[in-house]
């Protein structure tokens, strides 16, 4: 990543963050392939554990969970106190009602606040890039990114990860598209450097006012046409159109997006006959993607959010225990 | 009765008359008295004798893009905070930007501000009056009487004007009082909700880009407006290399057009965001290397006329947020020279054509009689040592915000004295331990 963009011009002293602050997940990019890996590694450890098959071993007794939503999310927020509970931690929700004027301002202060409670690990979504790095800045605890912005969703890109890896048996030299609204899109930003990291040949495929710039760098392939995207493709990862926002601005209408972008039977002939159908959720049933193919066969949709759980588990383990390195090879 | 002041063994940089030599300066009754080359003879015997060791005596600088705080947000700064800044950073005067609460578009307001400067500055404030009513870029205001109060030049300071008709008419009204109008580059539109300079860097931070182009077509559209009415035209922060491209063309059609640029976008670039780093969040965004070299390349030929400091102090509470709902705004008073003399070190850009785009042009393009070493000019004066090294400390800083884009950087160059109509306002504390 660092090397993708460059140096920095004649800045001043760097950053310099302390390097005996607690463990963090705040974005795929602080990861190597080795820890990539090895989390998957214990995630798969944690399979029967999250599905309630097998007792866990209760890393987080004693310890505290805060879930610190600024951004409404159920289905997040429920994998992430599964996660934590299964594990045997006290786990609290906070959703934190944000208005667009006094949004900072709760972030820093509630950050201050929280730290009071004395809290171990707190697992934080916003709407702001980069605001989950900058509240972990300000509390004491291992943090977990949970969504910020349009910049990174790590647990969502180790679940992907995790789920494609058992279908297919490895992730080396698969071919996985990711199709839609790339440029608003953390979930995009967090599979690209995981995949990339794990020599996966990435292709995004979007309408060129989805594409943000540099977007070349970041994925070995660029389409803007499903049929030539999807050809030969492994895996089909959709987005969520967040259609709303995105009509009259970046797409004319959602009629036409599903037209040239919605995954349906005729696109998805394009991928190889085995490809699985990704979608991180909440889908839009008949706008990114056809019901038939949503609940059809190949979707593995159901089984990604089986997953969240034991990725989940498999982070909070890593970061309160940190014994990720010790029988792996990182 | 102040004592004449002679400052002897000086290296003397005159950008206006393009000399650079060794000699002596007399200051009397405000005014450059006399300049010697050599050792001075017949200095007057109550006379100050200051040695300048060989240091570099110029002209004090010209900054034409300053906020404060004041009227109406003085926890931020201060006239006199600022002034003590600008006295700090060599710089003896500076234009005040109208973007304060009320906004100075009132002749009355610019009074206020002229007298309040008088009283707490210490470097001269050049008040530059708002270019609409309220910056509201509705409605024009009265840019004869604003004149008359004092106002060296018209602007909307932040804030750019969209609608090509009443630039139009401002860029006239503005022509018919011979006053020079500096303007913000922003297309609203094309800027959106954009908070860096749009490329790889704002994909990978997931941050919305600024693309050059809101730049680059209201520059072109200014341009075309600028010729149609004769106004004295100067873009006041130019960024990006196509922007360069526009100004250097427009320039060898007419001499009424110019330009500025920030000192952070010569001496930064996009990278420095790094970890979403607030205190690099400014307007215009930090640009690729590409532009911040075409920036360089543009004082180098004089395609871009001055540099500021582009001063805007912020609280913390505006800074300590995520970088998408920071404000803008980094101050720079303090260090503009420092982080501009990076660019002789580095050997871009030589010493005397680095002043002059802090000195004369700014001069030229406001009509000051300072600005310039001549005999009877203004005696705003500044000695530095280009080689002295020093580290940015935030707590050190003299603004009353210390949200500064340089906060640990180790600089070269600093000021030693700061005259200002020939009251030393401002000695550097190595100066003073030496003095014994």
């Amino acid at each position: 990543m660092a090397g993708v963009l460059g140096e920095r011009g004649q800045a001043s002293g760097s950053s310099g963050a302390a390097g005996d602050s607690p463990r963090h997940l705040l974005s795929i990019a602080d990861l190597d392939a080795y820890k990539i890996v090895a989390l998957l590694d214990r995630a798969e450890a944690m399979i029967p554990a999250s599905r309630g098959e097998a007792k866990p071993e209760f890393s987080l007794a004693g310890k505290t969970q805060i879930n610190l939503f600024f951004e409404p999310s159920t289905r997040t927020q429920g994998s992430f106190e599964i996660a934590g509970k299964r594990l045997g931690a006290l786990v609290m929700n906070m959703s934190v009602r944000t208005s667009s004027v006094t949004k900072g301002e709760t972030l820093v202060d509630t950050a201050a606040t929280l730290n009071a409670m004395r809290p171990d690990v707190l697992v934080v979504r916003h709407g702001s890039s980069g605001a989950v790095k900058l509240l972990s800045q300000k509390v004491g605890c291992s943090v977990i990114n949970a969504g910020d912005g349009a910049h990174e969703h790590p647990t969502q890109a180790l679940l992907d990860a995790l789920t494609i890896r058992r279908h297919k048996g490895r992730l080396a030299g698969l071919t996985v598209a990711i199709c839609g609204d790339i440029a608003n899109s953390r979930v995009a930003r967090s599979n690209l450097l995981l995949l990339g990291a794990l020599h996966v040949r990435t292709r995004v495929i979007a309408p060129r006012t989805m594409l943000p710039k540099g977007i070349e760098l970041l994925a070995s392939e660029v389409f803007t046409g499903m049929e030539q995207g999807l050809a030969g493709a492994d895996v089909v990862m959709m987005l969520r159109l967040q259609h709303e926002r995105a009509q009259g601005r970046m797409i004319p209408s959602v009629r036409e997006f599903y037209r040239f972008y919605g995954l349906d039977a005729d696109k998805l002939a394009h991928a190889k006959p085995n490809a699985i159908v990704m979608h991180p959720g909440p889908m839009n049933r008949g706008v990114e993607i056809d019901p038939a193919i949503a609940d059809g066969p190949r979707s593995v949709i159901t089984e990604q959010v089986e997953m969240g759980v034991a990725v989940r588990m498999a982070v909070l383990d890593w970061l309160v225990r940190g014994d990720l390195d010790m029988g792996s090879f990182a | 009765m102040i004592r004449p002041i002679v400052i002897a063994n000086a290296r003397i940089i005159d950008p206006a008359s393009n000399t650079d030599r060794r000699g002596a300066l007399l200051i009397a009754d405000g005014l450059i008295a006399g300049i010697a080359e050599g050792s001075p003879q017949g200095v007057p015997d109550d006379a100050e004798l200051i040695d300048a060791r060989g240091l570099v005596v110029a002209p004090g600088l010209i900054d034409m893009r300053v906020f404060t705080g004041e009227p109406g947000r003085e926890y931020r700064e201060t006239l006199a905070s600022a002034g003590d800044a600008a006295a700090a950073g060599g710089v003896t005067s500076f234009v005040l930007m109208p973007d304060s609460q009320p906004a100075i578009d009132d002749g009355a307001l610019v009074d206020y501000v002229l007298r309040r400067a008088a009283a707490k500055s210490k470097v001269n404030v050049l008040p530059a009056a708002a270019l609409t009513k309220n910056l509201e870029g509705q409605d024009l205001t009265e840019y004869g009487l604003l004149k008359e109060a004092g106002a060296v030049a018209l602007t909307d300071g932040r804030h750019s004007i969209q609608s090509s008709a009443l630039l139009r008419a401002a860029f006239s009204y503005a022509a018919n009082f011979d006053l020079p109008v500096l303007h913000h580059l922003a297309d609203a539109g094309l800027v959106g909700e954009g908070v860096m300079n749009e490329g790889l860097f704002a994909t990978a931070l997931g941050l919305k880009g600024i693309p050059a182009e809101a730049e680059t077509v209201p520059l072109a559209r200014d341009l075309q407006l600028a010729a149609l009415t004769g106004v004295r035209y100067h873009a006041a922060l130019i960024s990006t290399a196509g922007a360069a491209e526009l100004m250097a063309t427009a320039r060898r059609r007419s001499d009424a057009v110019s330009c500025g640029v920030s000192i952070n976008n010569l001496a930064l670039n996009e990278n420095d965001i790094g970890d979403y780093r607030t205190f690099f969040r400014l307007m215009p965004p930090l640009r690729a290397e590409a532009d911040r070299q075409a920036m360089i390349e543009g004082l180098r030929s004089g395609s871009i006329d001055v540099i500021v400091s582009d001063h805007d102090p912020q609280d913390s509470e505006m800074k300590r947020q995520p970088f998408a709902e920071a404000a803008n705004g980094a101050v720079g008073l303090e260090t503009l020279l420092a982080v501009a003399l990076r660019l002789v070190h580095s050997g871009d850009v030589d010493l005397i054509t680095l002043l002059r785009a802090m000195t004369s042009r700014p001069a030229e393009i406001l009509g000051l009689a300072s600005g310039r070493l001549a005999i009877g000019a203004p005696a705003d004066v500044i000695v530095f040592d280009p080689e002295f090294p020093w580290v940015v400390e935030e707590a050190a800083l003299r603004s009353r915000s210390r949200n500064t884009a340089f906060e640990g950087a180790r600089l070269t160059g600093a000021v030693m004295h700061t005259f200002v109509a020939g009251q030393a306002v401002f000695s550097h504390a190595a100066m003073l331990e030496g003095a014994s």
